[in-house]
């Protein structure tokens, strides 16, 4: 017991690390499952360069969610931990610039977005369709368009239908961020194991880490549960 | 916890300008006495301290940069580090991919396990056992090439292989012989636990001791380096911290 | 770029690929066969449903790579100080690296599968059921010939997901000493000095067997999905 009390803070400061490196990654994750998403279903449409130009689009969006789907996330990371380092090596010489450091964070969040915006791009994809077709004609009779018509009418539906997939997705996110520590980044998990081993208590050491972790996922499933209610207020 | 965050999120960032640091050196962290990673995270032993002793007699400052021994000498070549201060011993293979100073000490390889076990040190006597080693190191490859019959265990860290020998997991461990005397035997966990077999320093397989890698290109660094290895050993500086850990010479002649 | 020297040590790669397989198939069955009686148990409110409840809780809350430790560590570390463990008849499995993976990857899968399975059968329509008793099936005749096979038919998109995440989460088992795709890349890495080629390879290793899986499962759902309507 002494031992966790000493190791406390230590671990606490690894846990912030695992929330931020999650959070982040989400980000990413949802930034590019819009762009997913989007490029997916624009239609190609005026002159011949822009429809080139979508159709490239959802060309490059098919190709990403297809391989990021076959790529375990840990060999990822490692590809873009040395990879990332050497495109860096690369620009930083051509600037003429001293050699940065490609972090061992970077290349997790990197790592972890690139994978699960690949899933977001699909739940955001079908969350799109399912807003009936109608709506938009519906808010534009009203008076409503553009931004407006997305902001107050479009936008609200889409997150209902969007919000139990994207909640899915982030437990899945969260677990996955425990694999960064196998390249040596002083998470919750790399820490717990690297003194689990220096005090020989490892059993103890990863107890904690579950325990965290359970809390980090049930916590934030109640969340979401909570916001999911929310966004369905209108549809008893 | 406002520090905490603020570490998070510096963490986070491609670490700045490089750092103040005129010099980044590899360091390993897990191989007790020449490197471990202390409670409040940082990196001691006697590599670090040589490796410092070395950078003030070459007036250049350096920063302490915690590598995972599997991607060290990648880590040298991406330019992650500068130079390899750890425990590495100067070998043909590895001279295929960097270079390396003289060497800063040279023990040699020995097998370990419970005390009183029947096994010997021979191809006949490990047939069939379970033997750890970190794996990348010249033990792997002196048991590969001399004892094929074992099953070799291959572990990421020195630390994983003793943990794994206490536990029962593997039934020996060869690694240097002052590692594990300081790093295992002389500690709790190395209770009940001895050496058996020969000391090992066959050239071939275990180098010519161990010394700093730098990458292929940067020939002054190594010079440099090299002379400041003779200058601390002249200077009785050497001395000085091998006593913090050793009272017997570790450089070999 | 050295490709030449992972085309020079390849059977170290086949060796990885066909420890990968082994294992994942092998939890993967092992995992099967704990979630059919639990995904059925959970879905009809069976006594049991709260210590089912609670596995399932544990498994798919917390990340596989914890739970390996937890096993690897806590049952070998901590377990194997003592004489007694040692010599008692499960040591030679507690010991090894390998059957360590296999059961907390089988652990880890069935814990998801018995939640696709309790999705399943609760999705089944009530009146295939009234029908199959109404045909004067009893209650073994109607979840053998018509609950259990129509749920998992029902369950065939999401199971082919979960082999995926299994496929990819087996990495893990590398990082305690066995020699499966990832595992043999770290050596080759440390072997030969090389960071990326290893790992490419093993990408596109991983994502082979990825495309062959998603290709297996969907002929098995244009096969057994049929009648739904539900099949692309």
């Amino acid at each position: 017991m002494q031992k966790l009390l000493d190791y406390g803070p230590l671990l606490l400061g690894g846990a912030v690390t695992t929330i931020c490196l999650a959070v982040l990654s989400l980000l990413l994750a949802t930034l590019l499952g819009g762009w997913g998403a989007r490029a997916k279903l624009l239609r190609p449409r005026g002159d011949p360069l822009n429809k080139g130009l979508i159709r490239l689009q959802a060309r490059v969006a098919t190709a990403y969610t297809t391989l990021a789907r076959g790529i375990p996330d840990l060999v990822l990371m490692l590809i873009l931990y040395f990879g990332g380092q050497r495109a860096l090596n690369w620009v930083t010489e051509l600037a003429g610039l001293d050699t940065l450091e490609f972090s061992k964070f970077l290349a997790g969040t990197l790592a972890i977005g690139l994978l699960y915006g690949a899933y977001l791009t699909e739940t955001f994809r079908g969350a799109w369709l399912a807003v009936a077709k109608g709506q938009g004609e519906a808010a534009e009779a009203l008076g409503l368009r553009g931004l407006r018509a997305f902001r107050l009418v479009l936008f609200p539906q889409f997150v209902r239908h969007a919000l139990p997939g994207y909640g899915n997705v982030w437990q899945v996110l969260v677990k996955s961020t425990a694999v960064v520590s196998v390249i040596g980044l002083e998470d919750l998990v790399g820490l717990a194991n690297d003194v689990g081993k220096s005090q020989r208590d490892p059993f103890l050491f990863m107890l904690v880490v579950i325990v965290v972790y359970l809390g980090i996922t049930s916590v934030s499933g109640w969340g979401f549960n909570r916001l999911e209610r929310y966004y369905s207020r209108g549809m008893r | 916890m406002h520090r905490l965050i603020a570490g998070a999120v510096a963490a986070l960032a491609l670490s700045g300008a490089a750092s103040a640091a005129d010099l980044k050196i590899c360091v390993e962290g897990a191989y007790a006495p020449f490197s471990e990673t202390a409670p409040d995270g940082s990196v001691v032993g006697f590599d670090i301290d040589i490796a410092n002793a070395l950078c003030a007699e070459i007036g250049q400052s350096c920063e302490m940069v915690k590598t995972d021994w599997d991607g060290i000498i990648p880590a040298l070549l991406e330019k992650k580090c500068d130079a390899i201060v750890a425990s590495m011993s100067i070998t043909e293979d590895r001279k295929q991919v960097i270079d390396f100073t003289k060497k800063y000490y040279n023990t040699p390889a020995r097998f370990v396990a419970r005390e009183g076990t029947e096994m010997t040190d021979t191809p006949e006597g490990l047939k069939g056992k379970l033997v750890g080693v970190q794996r990348g190191t010249i033990h792997q490859a002196f048991m590969e090439g001399e004892f094929p019959d074992v099953n070799l265990v291959l572990y990421a860290s020195q630390d994983e292989a003793y943990l794994d020998l206490v536990s029962g997991r593997i039934d020996a461990v060869i690694a240097d012989s002052i590692a594990v005397d300081e790093g295992f035997l002389k500690t709790d966990a190395g209770k009940g636990y001895a050496f058996f077999g020969e000391p090992y320093s066959i050239p071939e397989y275990h180098g010519e001791g161990a010394g700093i890698g730098v990458r292929k290109e940067d020939t002054e660094l190594r010079d440099q380096l090299s002379s400041a290895i003779d200058a601390i050993r002249a200077s009785g500086e050497y001395e000085t911290i091998q006593a913090k850990y050793f009272d017997f010479d570790i450089y070999g002649d | 770029m050295r490709f030449d020297l992972v085309f020079e040590h390849w059977d170290l790669f086949a060796r990885g690929v066909v420890t990968t397989l082994e294992l994942v198939a092998l939890s993967l069955a092992v995992g099967f066969c704990i979630a059919l009686p639990c995904g059925l148990a959970l879905a009809r409110g069976h006594r049991s449903a709260r210590l089912i409840r609670a596995y399932v809780y544990v498994f798919r809350g917390t990340p596989l790579l914890v739970q390996t430790y937890l096993f690897y560590y806590g049952l070998g570390v901590t377990l194997g100080q003592y004489d007694w463990v040692r010599d008692s008849l499960f040591w030679p499995f507690l010991r090894d690296a390998w059957w360590i993976a296999l059961l907390v990857f089988s652990l880890n899968s069935g814990a998801y599968a018995t939640e696709i399975i309790r999705g399943a059968v609760i999705t089944i329509p009530r009146g295939e059921l009234e029908a199959a008793r109404a045909l004067g099936l009893s209650d073994r005749q109607v979840d053998f010939l018509v609950l259990i096979p129509s749920a998992l038919r029902r369950a065939l998109p999401q199971y082919g997901n979960e082999v995926v995440f299994m496929l990819h989460g087996s990495v893990v088992a590398g990082v305690i000493t066995i020699q499966d795709i990832f595992g043999v890349t770290q050596t080759f890495r440390a072997r030969y000095y090389v960071a990326y080629e290893g790992f490419l390879t093993a990408a596109a290793l991983y994502m082979a067997i990825t495309f062959v899986i998603v290709l297996i499962f969907r002929q098995l759902e244009k096969r057994y999905l049929a009648h739904l309507g539900l099949s692309r």
